[in-house]
């Protein structure tokens, strides 16, 4: 009986010599050259927008360490950065980021860069927004008649933002929760995606906006409020709470960042001429 | 043109240039979903031969929770390797996370149930119908069990497709603990999630549309590999 199974598997051999080969050649497509690597936790934005892209290619020619994207919301970033899961912080909460610091994750947050949040919504603007720079009016405008409003619901930056601007305009949007007011716990692309399938409003970030290709007939509809501000900081790690990271790496990331031709090169970022971010960190 | 046709014109022109973020792409999804299906084989194969052949106590609520096992959410399992991978978790020392190892253990979690439970069930059967056989010709547990495997290989290769197709295609797992990271853990449904995510639909569709062919592909390699099998059990 052995003996049949061990003849059976030698007859095997060109099969078994195929399955071999197949793993060996899939063992070769492993990563290239092992340079030293940070992780940077970031919000959605700035990968969307394609400015890592744009950016990170210089840098590790310039410096020779690797950087590591992981996009997520604020909220998840910080949170993952709290777990140790990254060497530096990129987000767009300032609040958020001040407690980060504060709880003694960083030693301290680095203004990087900004732009601003939009509201965008259907050609046909069934609210008649379109024009209008007073954000908080606009929201109550969305509320009074009930139209769909698109709500992140993902404790990301923009819905921080969100949140706030419902809490300047006195309305409590959650009570209509699954109504006109949806919260789809996604990214900015995905919500905007159903945004667009909805013909709901949603507010966004302006990078994720100009970037996005499945635009439909949606469009700008209120911008220029004050309170559309929307700054970027960056920050790393401390050793005593992350004994782990790579702290000199993620420090001449964000020196680099923040440094004059870092600024330059940020704010000369542009997708059909217009810039995406403004460098404010001096 | 509507978005379909642009899709598949896009997919067809990604692969005649062999584009060579795609070819990276194509090629981590197949070393990550492969590697994991090896692991899943070894363990989960040895353990549905257990549950199909041998009695021990709390068998069905070890084959229950396999069972129940099978349809775990891969967002979940994600999670849960998430936060042992994570440098504040148990195994942080080992720094896997983001790695293509954290994404083989996810899709390894993942897809081993499967494996286990329905082999178990192939071989349950043809043990009960060769179980009275076997033992009046006293044949060895270890050889019967053998036999089994060769007899039911054709099944199991089904079991096995089934298990990489669950792996190729899960994205909720390797999003969270790959990262979906540039040119290190970016798979071909994690790309997909982000194309969708920028609004690039058409390129998301394309991508699709070549896992779609990746897994014919496989499958397909898979049948030449079972009339092989047969040939030369039948004609060597």
């Amino acid at each position: 009986m052995a003996q049949a199974v061990g003849q059976y598997l030698m007859k095997q051999k060109t099969l078994f010599a195929c399955l071999g080969l197949i793993f060996i050649s899939f063992g070769s497509v492993a990563k290239g050259a092992e340079n030293p690597s940070i992780v940077v936790q970031s919000t959605t934005s700035t990968k969307n927008s394609g400015l890592y892209d744009y950016l990170l290619p210089k840098f590790t020619k310039e410096t020779g360490i690797d950087v590591h994207v992981v996009a997520v919301g604020t909220g998840a970033a910080v949170r993952n950065a709290m777990n140790c899961d990254g060497d530096v912080l990129l987000v767009h909460s300032q609040q958020r980021e001040e407690d980060f610091v504060a709880s003694g994750y960083a030693p301290r947050r680095y203004a990087l860069m900004y732009n601003d949040f939009i509201l965008i919504g259907p050609k046909s603007d069934p609210a008649q927004l379109a024009g209008g720079q007073d954000a908080v009016a606009a929201l109550r405008k969305i509320a009074a008649k009930g139209y769909s409003f698109i709500s992140r619901g993902d404790d990301s930056g923009t819905h921080i933002k969100e949140r706030a601007l419902w809490q300047m305009a006195a309305f409590d949007p959650t009570a209509h929760s699954g109504d006109w007011y949806r919260e789809v716990g996604t990214g900015m692309g995905a919500t905007i995606n159903i945004a667009v399938g909805l013909g709901a409003y949603t507010l966004s970030d302006r990078a994720t906006w100009l970037k996005f290709t499945n635009k439909s007939d949606f469009k700008i509809l209120v911008e220029g409020d004050k309170r559309l501000f929307n700054p970027y900081g960056i920050m790393r790690v401390t050793k005593e709470k992350c004994p782990g990271a790579n702290i000199s790496h993620a420090q001449t990331f964000i020196d680099w960042l923040t440094s004059n031709a870092g600024q330059t090169l940020i704010t000369d970022y542009k997708i059909d001429g217009k810039t995406l971010f403004f460098g404010n960190s001096n | 043109m509507s978005i379909f046709a642009e899709a598949t014109a896009t997919a067809f022109s990604l692969i005649i240039n062999a584009n060579a973020d795609l070819l990276e792409i194509i090629g981590l999804s197949m070393k990550v979903s492969l590697s994991a299906l090896l692991i899943a084989c070894i363990l989960g194969l040895p353990i549905g031969a257990l549950l199909g052949t041998f009695d021990f106590a709390f068998k069905n609520t070890v084959k229950g929770i396999l069972t129940a096992l099978m349809g775990m959410p891969p967002v979940v399992v994600g999670l849960i390797v998430y936060l042992h991978l994570s440098r504040s978790g148990l195994f942080g020392a080992l720094e896997l996370l983001y790695t293509p190892t954290a994404m083989i253990i996810a899709q390894v979690i993942l897809i081993t149930p499967i494996i286990a439970v329905l082999s178990s069930q192939i071989l349950e059967d043809l043990h009960e119908e060769y179980r009275d056989l076997f033992i009046s010709l006293v044949v060895p547990p270890p050889n019967a069990l053998l036999t089994y495997l060769i007899e039911a290989r054709y099944s199991l290769l089904t079991v096995i497709l089934a298990g990489f197709g669950r792996a190729i295609s899960e994205v909720g797992a390797v999003m969270i603990v790959g990262g979906n990271i540039d040119h290190l853990t970016r798979v071909m449904t994690t790309a997909i999630a982000l194309e969708t995510s920028k609004g690039e639909l058409a390129l998301a569709l394309a991508l699709g549309l070549i896992l779609l062919i990746l897994a014919l592909f496989v499958n397909f390699a898979a049948q030449q590999a079972k009339s092989l099998l047969s040939v030369q059990r039948y004609g060597g």
